[in-house]
């Protein structure tokens, strides 16, 4: 007897279930009649990225009105997990090849990836210095809390290649996990000094200085950029990719801090 | 003596085979195979074949360890902390109650994350308290495991003193009055009548704030950093495996999750069976 309402119930969630499913489909705007670019693009980008894309977003749909670009900043290696586990989406920018590579070798980009950018590392300190670093070894001096990214994201495997380079042991107080939360603890004031990008310290100069070193130039990550295989609006995919490689675009970038590549 | 006991509210006829009503069944059902489905789902999804190798490396242990610690020391002190607060704002009228009542319940809303943004303002080295308690003290929480602690029990909290007011409110105040009339101080009525009356409601909130306290990464992370073996718990682990292998970190969670349902149960066995 009882066992007859849970089928019922069991059926009913079938029939149920995929109907939930359809809801939502973004990035499906209605399709364009001829070949200009409409819709919503959704870009997948890494948190380094956070102010020059939006810029170039903003940019985007001022030069296509109608279009909207709408961004998912997050740390690359969380994205790529994203995209491979069918997350919808049109572009992925990774901030390192190793991260894209996850993405194009899970046949989920539509070709080869471009690189757009190239970042390296600065040291960011709180606003004044307050421990007076000056280079990488200060870094390792008994007193000073240094914040790195964790080895997992591609700010900490730069980290990790210029420390090697540098031949500098450190042990941190923390391994952020990304360059976006080692380099707020710099801006609390809560450690002395964070390896981050150059952008980044350049997107945060309230409160934050960066001091440069040159066992950077060892650790340089090239950014690429693709269009993902299940995008929803592919021309508007393409045509946003390459706004991104215009000139227009590397100006953009390069008033960030990132270097043409 | 255990008043609770005595004052069980004749037992609705749980043994009536009844028809379960539709409405009630079709919801219910479907809610918890929402819950269970995505368990099922890490289930279905690990790789059992390499489970043993991926437990035998050595973070593993030493995240459990960390996390099973931090989220009981939490606990206590939630229970310290939370239980009087409970009955403060259950037993006592003050000016400003609901209010207080509303600022209870913060950590529920805010974001974990911006939680631990708060904690390291007040708490931070120059935070509004950090620095004197370094200077003073030359206590600094950020980065530590008593950070840890500190992010877990203010998410954690929140679910224990809710837990407990409401078990308060709902508690029989005539037993307390009747201990009053026999000369019983507040204090005398509270440990020795009060507590014993709303002792099951005591026992769910503090595993809700346990549970909680395991799972919690958000003010963790933001607060106390990552760093293993100091401020790395096992959602951390789970976090940072996976940027990289979702083999790993679905390994973790399982551990995670497995031992976290034993514990619970086995406290449920202890505790909330009575001969």
């Amino acid at each position: 007897m009882r066992a007859r309402p849970l089928l019922a119930t069991l059926a009913a969630l079938a029939l149920l279930v995929p109907a939930g499913c359809r809801a939502a489909a973004p990035g499906t705007g209605p399709r364009p009649a001829g070949s200009g670019v409409t819709g919503t693009v959704t870009v997948l980008a890494a948190a380094s990225l956070t102010e020059s894309f939006t810029r170039l977003g903003r940019d985007f749909e001022t030069a296509h009105p109608g279009v909207r670009v709408t961004f998912n900043f997050a740390g690359s290696s969380a994205l790529a997990t994203q995209i491979n586990q069918g997350a919808p989406a049109d572009v992925f920018a990774a901030a390192n090849p190793a991260t894209m590579r996850t993405v194009t070798d899970a046949g989920n980009a539509t070709g080869p990836a471009a690189t757009f950018a190239r970042n390296q590392l600065v040291i960011a300190v709180p606003e004044g210095n307050p421990a007076r670093v000056t280079a990488l070894a200060d870094l390792t001096r008994p007193g000073v809390k240094v914040a790195l990214c964790a080895e997992q994201v591609p700010c900490g495997a730069a980290a990790q290649a210029a420390l090697g380079a540098a031949g500098v042991a450190l042990t941190p107080v923390t391994w952020e996990r990304d360059v976006r939360a080692a380099l707020s603890k710099v801006k609390l004031g809560e450690v002395d000094a964070a390896l981050v990008y150059r952008t980044d310290a350049a997107a945060a100069t309230a409160d934050v200085d960066a001091v440069e070193f040159p066992e950077s130039a060892r650790a340089v990550n090239d950014y690429p950029i693709t269009v993902l295989r299940d995008a929803g609006n592919p021309t508007g995919a393409q045509a946003f990719v390459a706004h991104v490689l215009s000139d227009a675009g590397r100006r953009v970038l390069s008033d960030a801090g990132f270097q043409a590549p | 003596m255990h008043p609770g006991q005595q004052v069980a509210v004749g037992s609705p006829g749980r043994r009536q085979r009844q028809r379960v009503p539709l409405p009630l069944l079709l919801p219910a059902v479907a809610g918890l195979l929402f819950l269970v489905l995505p368990l099922a789902g890490l289930v279905i999804r690990a790789p059992w074949s390499s489970l043993p190798q991926r437990l035998a490396e050595p973070g593993v242990l030493t995240a459990l360890r960390l996390s099973v610690q931090t989220a009981t020391v939490a606990t206590l002190l939630c229970l310290a902390l939370g239980v009087p607060l409970a009955w403060l704002l259950a037993r006592v009228d003050f000016p400003g109650r609901r209010l207080v009542r509303a600022l209870v319940t913060v950590p529920l809303v805010l974001p974990p994350v911006v939680g631990g943004v708060a904690l390291l303002l007040v708490f931070g080295r120059g935070g509004l308290l950090g620095g004197w308690l370094d200077a003073t003290f030359g206590v600094t929480l950020p980065f530590t495991t008593p950070g840890v602690v500190a992010a877990e029990a203010f998410v954690a909290m929140p679910f224990l003193v809710i837990a407990v007011e409401g078990a308060l409110r709902g508690a029989d105040v005539r037993y307390e009055e009747a201990a009053a009339t026999l000369g019983a101080g507040r204090w005398t009525t509270f440990t020795h009548v009060t507590l014993p009356l709303i002792a099951p409601g005591v026992v769910a909130g503090t595993v809700l704030c346990w549970a909680r306290a395991l799972g919690e990464f958000g003010a963790t992370i933001t607060f106390a950093g990552n760093y293993p073996g100091r401020t790395q718990t096992m959602p951390l682990a789970v976090y940072l495996a996976l940027e990289t292998d979702l083999d790993t970190a679905i390994v973790l969670s399982l551990v995670l999750l497995a031992v976290s349902v034993t514990i619970l149960v086995a406290l449920r066995d202890r505790w909330l069976t009575r001969p």
